[in-house]
């Protein structure tokens, strides 16, 4: 798992959400701390305004948990990264 | 006919700028203190005006559990601490550590408790701050909770959230009158059987740059820097009101319910009576002829005399136009007798609480009831002479008084009196 990234979703639970980092795991269900599907939203938006990853709603169908999440987030800046450079420009 | 219903009052609560909580609240506005100051928001906004009545600071988080701060728009919070402590004070739910709902209400009355609140303008905080991000970050990034928020409906279905209440559940607006009017309704479901308790009330939290600004352009909020002499109700020298915001909450239920669970019973609402104007957006008419009516009905809907209303907590804004319409409007009502009846502002102590000043006044309404002290008009030096009122200021008056008039009048010239009596 992307430690970095973990490290980036457990910031802003803590800071944002104000949830105690021992409540925060990759195995934690969002359910459990609390989060329901209009806060994974907008847990989403603060991911990409801290590190530019944006999850679409069909990316989240299956997050059920911060480690989901934080695979699906890995998963798109992968692919963003392989992309040609000067896509972006 | 059908004899009506008693309709009484046993619970308060209220979040003021005078004080947090009934008690708190209630000795704030017999020591006449303005609560007006500088607020630090709207001076960093560099608003035309920077006088504001808050509430005490809070910490919604731990008062109301997590992720209230983000989840829920200030005036929900409100709403939520003053509806607590109502309900608390009925004994129909018992606080516990960080959960002012404790359990909620039984399980077997929720279905039997309604609420009614009034609000002018609901998530005001929201909105300001929402829609420059919207405007800057783009329609991508506009945040999921904006709506939740933001809906004037919210704060009554998060009180049904937290205390389990599946009864009627609304929100009615009359601006400046919303309070009063929640509590109208709200009496008249229970008068008709539709709930066996109604939590109503009113809430507002708007004290933010846009509607500072916006109530200023309209010339509605006074220019006095002083705190202490900036919300001056029925003074010769008024120029417009102070914004203030909180919650005012009561709980209503038939007299002879009340009774068989032995709750103690604190007034009863006994008249309530509403009109419009017909005459103009913000401005009354100059003689005050809407809130004759709605005065009028509420003496009639309590069949009492005006000479038995010992004390009147008006609207008194503090604005020019309001103030006059209002004394002559109660000259007409009350005649000669409005030589005998003690008139106040609280406003003159927590300013305006728009649509939560109905409700909020109602609370202070009951307690000149059961302390037998009529609040000062806190801030008013010189009565205008134009104004034939007998109004109280400097300091509070006992008077045993058996029946109380609350009036407010909200913009679009909607009007709301309510009559309470020992």
């Amino acid at each position: 798992m992307n430690q970095d990234l973990l490290t980036t979703f457990t910031e802003i639970l803590v800071e944002d959400f104000d949830i105690p980092a021992e409540e925060i795991a990759p195995e934690a269900t969002f359910e459990a701390l609390g989060l329901d599907s209009l806060d994974v939203v907008d847990l989403t938006l603060a991911v990409e305004e801290r590190v530019g990853i944006k999850l679409e709603d069909e990316e989240l169908e299956d997050v059920r948990t911060v480690g989901d999440a934080v695979n699906a987030a890995d998963a798109k800046n992968v692919e963003r990264q392989s992309e040609p450079a000067g896509s972006e420009a | 006919m059908r004899t009506l219903p008693r309709i009484v009052v046993t619970g308060l609560g209220a979040v003021t700028p005078a004080g947090r909580g009934v008690t708190d609240a209630w000795e704030g506005v017999l020591a006449g203190k303005a609560a007006a100051a500088l607020d630090p928001a709207l001076s960093d906004a560099g608003t035309p005006v920077t006088l504001a009545c808050r509430v005490p600071e809070y910490d919604p988080d731990a008062e109301l559990g997590r992720g209230t701060k983000r989840r829920l728009d200030r005036y929900t919070q409100l709403a939520l601490l003053a509806a607590a402590e109502a309900l608390a004070d009925a004994g129909l739910v018992t606080p516990a550590d960080g959960e002012p709902y404790g359990q909620g209400l039984d399980e077997d009355v929720r279905d039997r408790v309604g609420l009614l609140l009034g609000s002018g303008i609901g998530g005001a905080e929201t909105w300001d701050s929402e829609y420059p991000n919207y405007l800057e970050r783009g329609p991508a990034r506009t945040s999921p909770l904006f709506i939740p928020k933001m809906l004037s409906n919210t704060a009554a279905g998060t009180i049904a959230i937290r205390s389990g209440a599946r009864g009627p559940n609304m929100t009615v607006n009359t601006a400046c009158a919303a309070g009063a009017s929640a509590i109208h309704v709200a009496r008249d479901l229970l008068r008709s059987g539709q709930a066996d308790v109604m939590v109503a009330g009113g809430v507002e939290a708007g004290i933010t740059g846009l509607s500072v600004s916006a109530f200023a352009q309209m010339g509605a909020l006074t220019r006095n820097a002083d705190p202490v002499t900036a919300s001056r109700p029925f003074d010769a020298e008024r120029d417009g009101f102070v914004m203030g915001e909180g919650a005012g909450i009561v709980v209503l239920e038939r007299e002879e319910d009340a009774r068989a669970r032995s709750a103690e019973i604190f007034a009863y609402v006994t008249g309530a009576g509403a009109s419009a104007d017909a005459h103009h957006a913000t401005a009354p008419p100059e003689d005050g002829a809407g809130a004759v009516l709605a005065m009028q009905r509420a003496l009639a809907d309590a069949e009492v005399d005006p000479a038995a209303i010992g004390h009147v907590n008006a609207h008194g804004t503090s604005t020019p136009l309001n103030d006059a319409a209002e004394a002559r409007a109660l000259r007409v009502v009350y005649g000669d007798a409005i030589d005998g009846v003690a008139v106040s502002s609280t406003k003159g102590v927590t300013g305006h609480l728009l649509g939560a000043a109905g409700a909020v006044e109602a609370v202070f309404a009951v307690q000149a009831l059961r302390t037998g002290l009529v609040p000062p008009t806190a801030g008013t030096r010189t009565v205008d002479p134009a104004i034939d009122l007998d109004v109280v200021t400097d300091a509070p008056r006992e008077a045993p008084v058996e029946a109380v008039m609350s009036n407010s009048f909200g913009f679009g010239g909607q009007n709301a009196s309510l009559v309470f009596t020992r």
